[in-house]
């Protein structure tokens, strides 16, 4: 039986939902551990065993929390050392690429990055990994051992296999030397109304809709419907909207019942981050716009004339 | 007693290196090789955001004075991406060039360009967050590991206080005020700084700028295995097209039905 490393990202003292996620492929591969790492370690352990940890190691030092990277580089490269796994598994989020990419530098192994799926084959791993802009898809076996893979978010479905692990306090200290990228404030920008990640249906904005000044158009159809607002990573750039909205390969993932892309062209690297949403509507006055061939419904006009009306046809509905 | 901190105004140099990466035009379409590699026959660029690395250390260098030094791996005509971010006022570069480079993974990436940014003792190296074509922003982390350096990621803002980075990171909800002793890595968004335009002047004087060519050997670095083999390329799953209408006044109401079918409303 090969055994799995999983790296389980912690956000606001719980197991970020993409570590679940992991957890749900891991167990496919192998016997899982786990490693949690700052403040709600052991209440995430907790969490980790319903999901098939056999084992979690844990440390709820504030240095996790506070410091960028090296610390968890360190305890993580410790237990590869002492446990051997056949593959350390992260998620493909900003957080942890940073521990990972160390991590490979550190073993002198390389990595597996963006992965949608992993497979175990002929005693080593392979991984499927979008390929020539998206448009095609490669199998990458790993050489190295062990094999470090990080898997985009919302690649698999998490479920519970019951289950409880058990806790391997991890001992060491954190070394002062890895005491250096101190996060030293936080600041909170965003006050989403329903978070996007959540949402049972998602309007994201492009370039298309013209301004900053037009994305209200698109807050209140959300709210009619109760959804969340995204938009492409060109009117994030851009400065219409915060990055907290942006939605693709370095924005958020997101898989709703409906997705509304208004105003935006379809860039794989938008695509790739709201592909799986089981309804797609696009709204753009270019019916040749790549998001119309993989729209299950393309509405080719003016965005800031249908979206308006939309929000009306919706309320009605609901009042009626 | 005297304080020996440099504070924001006083103008004691920085020493920045730029990692400069050539790419495929993101305006031209790419086309694959037999063996499974993305043909490098494409018209090529200085990856857009690395053109934002080279702003934000030009402007650095502008507030502290210094130097920006512009380190690349790759073709000898990725020359030509050190030489536009010359051109916009950088003031040398290096291009670390080898046949045995060909193909080479994030790891071996990190490696050649850790040795020859260690020879140039920054106190600060500036990479994007992802490349435009690798776009895995994999070799940052790695370069910091192997220089022992910190680092300091997805930083929208930099300032530098004395020996001390510090950086605003963006997170999902906001940003964190992220600080570390120099020298440091530092990864930059595109919302960092809208780069310059190259000036005349700049084209002209960045003929007669230095770009050091070195390979393999001269950097003491081994070619190692890449960490992952292709086994076989096949045509990523699409999804159906579905229904596409003009809207010709009863586009909403086929959208309240869609939207009705799928239970939202
Ligand atoms: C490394 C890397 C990572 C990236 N990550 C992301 C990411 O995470 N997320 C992301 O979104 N992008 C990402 N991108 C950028 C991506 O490649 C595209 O540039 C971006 O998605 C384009 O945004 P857009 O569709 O809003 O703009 P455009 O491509 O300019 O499209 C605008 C669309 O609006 C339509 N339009 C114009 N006016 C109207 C109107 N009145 N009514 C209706 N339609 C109209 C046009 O026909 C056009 O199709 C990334 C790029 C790189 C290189
Ligand atoms: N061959 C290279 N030459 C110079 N810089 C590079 C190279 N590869 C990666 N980088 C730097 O690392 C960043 C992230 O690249 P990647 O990890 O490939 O997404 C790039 O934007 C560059 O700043």
């Amino acid at each position: 039986m090969a055994s799995i490393l999983v790296y389980a990202e912690l956000s606001e003292g719980k197991v970020a939902a993409t570590s679940l996620e992991l957890m749900a492929k891991a167990r496919e591969l192998g016997d899982v551990y786990a490693v949690a790492l700052g403040s709600g370690a052991k209440a995430a352990a907790a969490t980790l065993g319903k999901h098939g940890a056999k084992v979690v190691h844990v440390s709820e030092d504030a240095a996790f929390d506070d410091y960028i990277a090296e610390p968890a580089t360190d305890a993580v490269a410790s237990l590869v050392e002492q446990q051997k796994p056949d593959a350390v598994l992260f998620g493909f989020t900003p957080d942890s690429r940073e521990v990972a990419g160390r991590l490979a530098a550190r073993l002198g192994v390389g990595l597996i990055a963006n992965a949608g799926d992993l497979a175990a084959q002929d005693g080593s791993f392979v991984a499927k990994v979008p390929y020539f802009g998206g448009s095609k898809v490669a199998s990458m076996k790993a050489n190295a051992k062990p094999a470090i893979v990080l898997i985009r978010p919302k690649s698999f479905e998490a479920s519970e296999s019951g289950g409880t692990a058990e806790v391997k306090e991890i001992e060491a200290p954190v070394a002062d030397a890895s005491k250096r990228a101190h996060i030293a404030e936080r600041v909170v920008e965003a006050s989403e109304k329903v978070k996007l990640e959540d949402a049972r249906i998602v309007i994201s904005g492009g370039r298309g809709m013209g301004g900053p000044q037009n994305f209200p158009l698109l807050e209140d159809l959300a709210s009619a419907l109760g959804g969340a607002v995204g938009a492409s990573r060109a009117v994030v750039d851009a400065g219409w909207v915060p990055y907290s909205m942006q939605v693709g390969q370095t924005g958020k993932s997101v898989r709703p019942g409906v997705y509304i892309a208004v105003g935006i062209s379809g860039a794989m690297q938008h695509t790739v981050g709201m592909k799986t949403s089981k309804v797609i509507i696009a709204i753009n006055k270019d019916a040749e716009a790549p998001i119309m061939k993989m729209a299950d419904l393309g509405v080719v006009g003016d965005a800031l004339k249908i979206v308006p009306a939309l929000t009306a046809a919706v309320k009605a509905k609901k009042n009626g | 007693m005297p304080d020996f901190r440099r504070s924001d105004n006083d103008r004691s140099p920085l020493k920045i290196v730029v990692t400069v990466k050539q790419v495929p035009d993101p305006n031209s379409n790419l086309t694959l090789e037999g063996d499974n590699t993305i043909s490098r026959d494409k018209e090529a660029v200085l990856d857009p955001g690395d053109e934002c690395g080279v702003e934000e250390g030009l402007q650095l260098k502008e507030a502290h004075g210094g130097e920006v030094i512009l380190v690349s791996m790759g073709p000898e005509r990725a020359r030509d991406a050190i030489r536009k971010g010359l051109s916009m006022g950088a003031d040398r570069g290096v291009l670390v060039s080898d046949a045995a480079l060909a193909g080479a993974d994030a790891l071996l990436t990190a490696r050649v360009l850790a040795a020859a940014i260690k020879q140039e003792q920054p106190d600060l190296v500036i990479c994007a967050t992802e490349s435009y074509d690798g776009s895995t922003g994999m070799v940052p982390p790695m370069i910091a590991e192997l220089l022992g350096f910190p680092q300091l990621t997805f930083a929208k803002k930099v300032e530098v206080d004395g020996s001390t980075i510090k950086i605003h990171r963006q997170t999902a909800d906001g940003y964190q005020i992220v600080e570390a002793p120099s020298p440091v890595v530092v990864t930059v968004t595109a919302a960092i700084a809208e780069p310059r335009y190259a000036s005349l002047k700049g084209i002209m004087a960045a003929r007669s700028k230095e770009i050091k060519q070195v390979s393999l050997a001269d950097l003491g670095v081994e070619k190692s295995e890449p960490a992952e083999a292709i086994e076989g390329v096949v045509d990523a799953e699409t999804r159906k097209s579905g229904e596409v209408i003009e809207d010709d006044g009863t586009a909403v109401d086929k959208i309240v039905q869609v939207l009705s079918a799928a239970k939202v409303l």
